[in-house]
């Protein structure tokens, strides 16, 4: 009478395994939430061509002179502040989801950049990187001769 | 057993995603729900939403039977000649409505967008701000 069930149990397969499934994405989750600064923020979109690349962020609202734009060889590194709307005396938050606060993305590129020719254009809540590729690392054409 | 049931009523009601009037785009695009800080002050109501990519040509709020609704249409982002090679958002349109209470003066709304951020402006209709009361000496 007892055996049948058991045997059902087993087969489903090991409870443990989902458990600690749930238990590494509960540490992913809360290890994130714990650091004083956003892990993905902001979003990026890269775009590339044969010549250059170009790297659009969404950073609504911020003061485009905090903004830290870096470049070393094929690492780019974008950091800011997004600062918090400062309360004055008597006023009261309903409802707070937009996120403040110190961030930094750090992204490889595909390949070397010149960094002299780095340009940014922030408009619109919208930042775009356009990287020109290093002229030593461009491709070269090889043709291919037929005797 | 009762008052149970009357709670999870109570709860569907309030999660129910469809709003008093249920739309749809007309356009194929993906419809996102801005972040929005909302914030009181002594006179207004203070709405401020992320809508990155939308500037005042293309950001749309209307007031109807007091739901405000802020829509927002973006230009899609394309880069001829290349290629995307990283992904991590997506370009759509945001949309995202509020039931007012009667207590704002829908007239005198005032909104402005910079940097991707709208802020609108809900002043506070005259009763329901709060007046001093000078307390005479008999």
């Amino acid at each position: 009478m007892f055996w049948p069930a058991f045997r059902e149990m087993r087969r489903i397969g090991s409870p443990w395994f989902e458990m600690e499934r749930l238990q590494r994405e509960m540490d992913r989750l809360f290890s994130g939430a714990s650091l004083p600064f956003a892990q993905n923020f902001p979003a990026l979109n890269l775009w590339t061509s044969e010549k250059d690349v170009i790297v659009t962020a969404e950073i609504p609202g911020i003061d485009p002179e905090s903004l830290d734009i870096s470049v070393l060889d094929e690492t780019l590194t974008l950091s800011g502040t997004r600062t918090l709307e400062e309360l004055k005396e008597g006023e009261t938050y309903h409802r707070q989801e937009r996120g403040h606060g110190r961030f930094t993305r750090t992204l490889v590129l595909p390949f070397k950049v010149n960094a002299n020719k780095v340009t940014a254009v922030y408009e619109r809540g919208v930042l775009n990187v356009t990287l020109p590729r290093a002229e030593e690392d461009k491709p070269k054409k090889i043709k291919v001769k037929s005797e | 057993m009762n008052s149970k049931a009357a709670e999870k009523q109570e709860l569907q009601s309030h999660t129910g995603t469809s709003p008093a009037v249920e739309t749809e785009g007309t356009r194929n695009r993906k419809i996102y729900l801005p972040r929005v800080d909302i914030l009181e002050t002594g006179d207004a109501i203070v709405l401020i939403a992320d809508m990155p990519g939308v500037d005042e040509h293309s950001v749309t709020i209307t007031l109807e039977k007091n739901v405000l609704t802020l829509t927002g249409e973006p230009e899609i982002e394309h880069f001829k000649g290349y290629n995307l090679a990283l992904a991590e958002y997506d370009v759509g349109d945001y949309q995202r409505s509020f039931s007012l209470s009667d207590q704002i003066d829908g007239g005198k709304i005032d909104a402005s967008v910079k940097n991707g951020v709208l802020r609108v402006t809900l002043p506070k209709a005259e009763p329901a701000k709060a007046r001093k009361i000078n307390v005479k000496a008999a």
